[in-house]
């Protein structure tokens, strides 16, 4: 045996069995606390839902499972003005929303010196320390028919032209698909605001210089700079503020007339008056169903994978 | 293509700056200054961060309006254009590529934003220039960082500007990479003979590359000329420090002979050119660069009319090519002395008493008025 010069190979060192299983369960230790939550408060309480929705019976007698799949038609036919409020209200309230918005949160990224920038972010924010209610109860006394904005609008003559095209009737705002539409842009404004600020500032201002640099005009420099790079932002912020305006019923509830119901009041209706449990509950998966059906092919349009 | 961005060069012009200054509230960034850039050249602004270079760069870009002074661009004033208007364009730090766009897209942005026709047909020949060709239908986080400061070229130089400038392009590279682009820009600038003003505060980038430098020091430009007129005739201690490196000596006027000045430093009699002085005064700091001096034993002769000065050395380092000492004179002074490794073994150990000695006409005399220490990094400002 003669002296050998080799290096011997580098010696791998196996970790002991037990910490590798720890560190790989430590995943899912942290996710634990989540996954019981969704169980408890949303899988749980979905099963039962669904179940609930194809059952028969009353309320004194006992409600069975039956799989009577018929309740899902019945409710939808019965509700179906519903629905269409629900959505359409929704999505004009959040086009409202975008309109507000973006030019808010384009000016809090790229215009507004840091102090202000906060100022702002709070303000945008502000509303959040009064509960829904009580704020969406002021509006009742804003929009309210002897109050300064309705007369300010009927002086200048305005009610007349949102009466012509259905938004408003009789002269007032209060109860019309107007003051919802209204409550409903309030209240959701925020979470249109916030995601599109996020995408916003992180937009570096030398993209804008390297645009103009390249003959681009400030409009031109939006519509193929800024506005493309912050969509993923606009996607979100829609997703935020439209998903939670076409279930809710305390705007329609509060500041419009029976004629302004959306489904999310029909499901109230059902459920804490009519004691109708399986009808509220089919309401409530059409509803998810109809909002998952479009949140697909609007995502799938707006190809949100292909952007950064 | 390379004869099309030659055409854009040759019908524009130089780049004419006239008492353009910038000021931000109290603080002045950039000072009254006249500037020419002649057409086709390669021009470098060079200064530590701070100085005014990129101001300078983004007034004649149109990013940043001047204060006071005009920018005139082939003899056209665009002081008042947006940037948009402007017949220049802009390599710029850290590239500002469009990240939702692929490569193709990005170097196509300009040629679309002004309706030309055939812009497939640039774009690809524009990718092959900068060898990107395979990449465009990449997205810029895609690349690496010496990928997407090519685009970034691309982008810019398909516009045919009649102006090309760089904002510190290469900061973000490591240093071969930069050395290596270094080239690459200077290959494309005189392949297309298109104006390029560089800002960069990297001084051998800017002699690599720039016909002609200005070195910038707090909202001024210290001096201007090509590379090794400035190397060599530094006219204030900041040139003489940041631009390569420098031994001031400070000295003392004491006569004349002939055509040089008779100097005392502490004692020790040396000389230097009057036309190598940039200054009247009597007292003055003597400069000479580290690799104009010879180092040899004490003992060795030294050839008659060399400025020489006695001491020992303090510290050695080896770096390859050369060795570096510091050497201590009899009065205290230091001095950095760079010594070709010509020879094997030849290397004086610290502590070794010495005598370096050096031509003359290699020395150069600035006013001592100035801080001796300017642009060493070091500086007590």
């Amino acid at each position: 045996m003669t002296t050998h010069t080799e290096a011997a190979p580098p010696q791998v060192i196996p970790l002991p069995d037990a910490p590798r299983k720890r560190r790989k369960l430590t995943a899912y230790w942290l996710l634990l606390p989540g996954i019981a939550w969704l169980v408890v408060f949303f899988a749980v309480p979905m099963v039962y839902q669904a179940s609930t929705s194809l059952q028969t019976g009353s309320l004194e007698q006992g409600f069975k499972l039956t799989w009577h799949f018929a309740t899902y038609w019945d409710a939808l036919n019965e509700y179906k003005w519903h629905f269409v409020r629900s959505f359409a209200y929704a999505a004009v309230a959040t086009v409202l929303c975008l309109a507000i918005g973006y030019p808010l949160a384009y000016t809090i990224a790229f215009k507004a010196n840091r102090r202000w920038r906060n100022v702002i972010l709070i303000l945008v924010i502000a509303p959040f320390f009064t509960s829904f209610l009580i704020r969406t109860l002021a509006w009742k006394t804003i929009l309210s028919d002897g109050g300064p904005v309705v007369s300010t609008l009927n002086s200048l003559h305005l009610l007349s032209l949102t009466d012509a095209v259905g938004l408003t009737s009789g002269h007032r705002v209060l109860a019309t698909p107007l003051a919802v539409v209204c409550g409903l842009t309030y209240n959701f404004l925020p979470f249109m605001i916030l995601p599109l600020y996020t995408s916003l500032e992180r937009i570096d201002p030398r993209l804008h210089e390297a645009a103009g640099d390249l003959y681009a005009r400030p409009f031109t420099t939006f519509r193929k700079v800024t506005f493309p790079i912050s969509l993923p932002g606009v996607v979100a912020g829609t997703l935020l503020t439209f998903i939670p305006a076409s279930g809710d019923y305390i705007n329609a509830q509060l500041l419009g007339s029976p004629s302004e119901q959306m489904v999310g009041n029909g499901i109230q209706k059902q459920f804490l008056n009519v004691l109708d449990y399986p009808t509220a509950a089919a309401l409530s998966f059409i509803l998810m169903a109809l909002i998952l059906g479009m949140v697909t092919v609007y995502m799938r349009k707006a190809g949100t994978e292909e952007l950064v | 293509m390379t004869e099309q961005l030659r055409d854009a060069a040759t019908a524009g012009g130089d780049v004419r700056l006239t008492g353009i200054g910038k000021t931000y509230g109290d603080f002045t960034a950039v000072h009254p200054l006249d500037l020419t850039v002649p057409q086709g050249s390669f021009f470098a602004l060079l200064g530590a961060s701070g100085c005014g270079k990129t101001t300078t760069l983004r007034m004649i870009a149109g990013l940043e309006e001047p204060t006071t002074g005009t920018v005139v661009i082939g003899g056209q004033d665009v002081t008042v254009l947006p940037p948009y208007r402007r017949p220049v364009n802009t390599v710029f730090q850290s590239y500002a590529l469009f990240p939702h766009l692929d490569i193709f897209e990005n170097v196509a942005f300009g040629l679309r934003r002004r309706g030309k026709k055939d812009v497939k047909k640039q774009v690809e020949e524009m990718l092959d220039l900068v060898e990107l060709g395979p990449m465009a239908r990449r997205k810029p986080h895609q690349l690496s960082g010496g990928q997407q400061q090519r685009v970034a070229v691309a982008r810019a130089l398909i516009n045919h500007p009649q102006v090309l400038l760089l904002d510190e392009p290469l900061g973000a590279l490591d240093l071969k990479l930069r050395r290596q682009m270094q080239l690459e820009l200077k290959r494309i600038q005189t392949e297309v003979g298109i104006t390029f003003v560089h800002v960069t505060h990297d001084q051998e980038e800017a002699m690599t590359m720039a016909d002609t430098i200005a070195v910038m020091n707090g909202g001024r430009v210290e001096q201007l000329g090509a590379p090794a007129e400035l190397y060599e005739n530094p006219a204030t201690t900041f040139v003489a420090n940041f631009l390569g490196q420098s031994n001031l000596i400070p000295a003392e006027v004491t006569g004349r002979s002939g055509d040089d000045l008779l100097l005392s430093a502490a004692g020790v009699r040396l000389t230097v050119p009057r036309s190598r002085c940039a200054t009247e005064a009597t007292r003055i700091h003597l400069g000479v660069r580290p690799e104009k001096i010879t180092i040899a034993h004490a003992s060795a002769t030294v050839p008659e009319g060399r400025n020489r000065i006695s001491g020992t050395v303090a510290d050695s380092s080896f770096i390859g090519v050369s060795t570096q000492y510091v050497v201590r004179s009899e009065s205290g002074q230091e001095i950095a002395v760079f010594e070709q490794n010509m020879e094997r073994d030849g290397r004086i150990a610290p502590g070794a008493p010495v005598v370096l000695h050096w031509n003359p006409a290699h020395s150069f005399g600035l006013d001592a008025s100035q801080a001796i220490d300017a642009g060493t990094g070091e500086e007590t400002a």
